[in-house]
């Protein structure tokens, strides 16, 4: 393999890595407060680039993406309040069936909404056919903008759960829901918090990757398998864990190109997440010890 | 409350069950048109204008009076793009429903699976999918309106052969469109003397295929890629191949067909080659046309009940479903019968071309229904070569 050819395929499994990545930023923010897995943060991410688009025709592309976040953001903490909020000690169990619900009702409504076609945002920086060079390999601009928001991203939320009280308080959620509400801590608008936390962060993802994937009312869900297998991989609740795994499991299927056809990769991504659950069932970055103190 | 409501909805369910049978004689001059379609999942770009287009022929039909008095019942199964669904639902249509011919499946994998039925049931199916293996060996019931893939592939390699390209690429998506469409090229290639380098497959749902591109590109010899898909992917591949800097002459299927995935692919869009049915270069036929005035009424009709660019697809569709009108008119509500009207067609003028029927062909389009287009300022027009 050729210098040329081997960067080329990094920098496309970089790209792919990212954009799983910070699906999988999503599902660790509520998982880290409440302990569950939201199966229709995918559909989050489907909610952003389409109403950033629908916006699109009103405002210039910077509001367009930010009301785009705001609402979906809204969006999550209303579905937090209508299913989860009244729910009396639900288990675990309960709680993902009935995210799995919300991503059907979420799929089915777009599908209403915006019909079947695929849509797009147009490239934030020049336009399809843009690419600058470093020495021989050929990088859309876009592929920064993906890499520098999942960065950016990263660094802002770790910062926010260290530093913050409310992240902090969100964080003694996680930990243990009974001792927090005894610190008084208001357990219930920590866990629409982070519903509101992940649908942003999961809208604001829908944006930046909408020129290079598309936007069509079902791409949720395969990217939420994606996003789901990272997180596991790297271990369920870290984020800085969750950005490896995801460049990781980016650059093997990226690779994987060179020796099967590219309709393995899914096929790929799922051996690695039955290889993970088996022999590291806490993630590749995660510890057993912690992962023996949780509910499950 | 509660207990009254459902003594009301019990009482309704019991009127209605009183009642149907005293309706039905008032609905005796319908006649029943089955129709199943990926209206929803993955092939929806499809299904979605076939079933609104259906729709359209069916109501303008029954406004004139419907056929001798009889109006027609168009009923639409929506299979998702799933092969158990539309088999399922092909066997309630045949079996409950007794319609008298069915159209559809949108995609070659369903309408492949769906043909034992139709056979089976001795209904005719007026398939909207491209794969040659649909009609080919013919069923007796199994027709189809969509241009053959081997015409397509022809039309390609003979372009190639104008262009001096004789070392070509493929790339297709691992659908039944795809699969079929990959076998039809590398079937055709050696006897226009085209050598096909790499053959790739992707997945149907494939978001970013720059890794394939980067593959074929460090092969130095190839000279061309023609991508065979029906999926947003074709738009992908387009944009992959402008951004990785590598300017071969990228041909698609007409599965292409679709102003939406030029708008997807932007300016990477530009210059690209396909072979499609004349619908989306109408403005640019000759008076003369033998199919310009039909494809003109299809264009204005359908973007004005929809408010969106009618498509080849939806195209398929006007014709399965016109035909199925003609055969009834012709023959009557019987099943048997309107089969033998099917094939009977000849010189039928259709969005996808003139078609003629016989024993021996159930697609009845020559080559000559299609013609090559490419991509300039964002629109189709007709490829006048390079």
């Amino acid at each position: 393999m050729s210098l040329d050819l081997f960067l080329q395929y990094l920098f496309a499994g970089i790209t792919y890595g990212s954009i799983y990545a910070i699906v999988a930023i999503g599902f660790n923010i509520i998982y880290n407060t409440t302990g569950i897995i939201n199966f229709a943060q995918g559909e989050f991410v489907m909610l952003g680039g389409m109403i950033a688009i629908s916006l699109l025709e009103y405002l210039p592309l910077g509001y367009a993406i930010a009301a785009a976040v705001l609402i979906t953001m809204a969006i999550g903490a209303l579905i937090e309040m209508l299913f989860i909020r009244w729910l009396e000690s639900p288990s675990v169990l309960r709680m993902i069936i009935i995210t799995i619900g919300i991503s059907i009702l979420l799929r089915e409504s777009a599908l209403h909404i915006w019909g079947e076609s695929i849509r797009s945002l147009p490239y934030f920086y020049g336009n399809e056919i843009t690419t600058f060079n470093l020495g021989s390999v050929h990088i859309s601009p876009q592929v920064v903008w993906v890499i520098v928001a999942c960065a950016v991203m990263m660094a802002g939320l770790s910062v926010f759960f260290r530093s913050t009280p409310i992240g902090r308080e969100m964080r003694a959620c996680a930990a243990n829901r009974t001792a927090a509400l005894l610190c008084g801590i208001n357990t219930r608008n920590m866990v629409t918090l982070s519903f509101m936390l992940s649908a942003g962060i999961g809208a604001l993802a829908g944006c930046v990757m909408s020129p290079i994937t598309y936007t069509q009312y079902d791409s949720g869900t395969s990217l939420a398998i994606k996003g789901f297998t990272v997180a596991i991989l790297g271990g369920l609740g870290n984020s800085l864990a969750a950005v490896a795994a995801g460049i990781l499991l980016g650059i093997i299927e990226a690779f994987s190109v060179s020796v099967v056809p590219l309709a393995f990769q899914d096929a790929i991504a799922i051996a690695i997440l039955l290889l993970i659950l088996f022999v590291k069932p806490h993630g590749i970055f995660g510890s057993s010890e912690a992962a023996r103190l949780k509910d499950f | 409350m509660k207990s009254s409501l459902s003594h009301w909805v019990r009482a309704g369910a019991v009127c209605c069950l009183l009642l149907g049978p005293a309706l039905s004689p008032a609905l005796a001059g319908t006649v029943k048109v089955g129709a199943i379609f990926a209206v929803t999942g993955p092939a929806s770009f499809l299904g979605g204008p076939e079933a609104r287009t259906a729709a359209l022929v069916v109501e303008k039909i029954n406004k004139a009076g419907g056929i001798g008095g009889d109006t027609i019942q168009l009923i639409v199964k929506d299979s998702a793009g799933s092969t158990e669904k539309a088999v399922s639902f092909a066997k309630q249509l045949i079996e409950e429903e007794k319609v008298v011919a069915i159209i559809g499946p949108s995609t070659s994998g369903e309408s492949m699976a769906v043909k034992k039925v139709a056979e089976d049931g001795q209904t005719t199916l007026i398939s909207c999918a491209a794969a040659d293996v649909i009609v080919n060996p013919v069923a007796r019931y199994v027709f189809k309106t969509p241009q053959k893939d081997s015409f397509a592939a022809q039309m390609i390699f003979e372009e190639m052969r104008r262009l001096k390209i004789d070392t070509v690429a493929l790339a297709s998506g691992n659908d039944g469109f795809g699969k079929a469409g990959k076998e039809q090229l590398e079937k055709l290639a050696p006897a226009f003397g085209i050598t096909v380098a790499a053959s790739e497959t992707y997945d149907s749902k494939a978001t970013d295929l720059s890794a394939l591109v980067a593959k074929l590109k460090a092969n130095a010899a190839i000279q061309a890629v023609i991508n065979w898909s029906v999926v947003p992917a074709q738009a992908i591949i387009a944009k992959n191949m402008r951004q990785a800097g590598w300017r071969v002459p990228l041909f698609q299927s007409h599965g292409f067909g679709n102003i939406e995935y030029v708008r997807a692919a932007g300016a990477a869009a530009e210059g690209i080659v396909f072979p499609c049915g004349r619908l989306l270069v109408v403005d640019a036929l000759p008076a003369g046309h033998p199919q310009k005035a039909l494809l003109g009424q299809y264009k204005s009709e359908y973007e004005a009940a929809y408010k969106e660019e009618a498509s080849a697809f939806g195209g398929y569709a006007y014709d399965a479903m016109n035909m199925v009108a003609a055969a009834v008119r012709q023959a009557g509500n019987d099943r048997a019968k309107v089969r033998d009207a099917v094939e009977g067609l000849k010189n039928f003028p259709g969005v996808g071309g003139m078609f003629t029927f016989s024993p021996e062909d159930h697609n009845g389009l020559t080559i000559d229904s299609f013609a090559m287009m490419t991509v300039r300022d964002g629109q189709f027009v007709l490829y006048q070569g390079k």
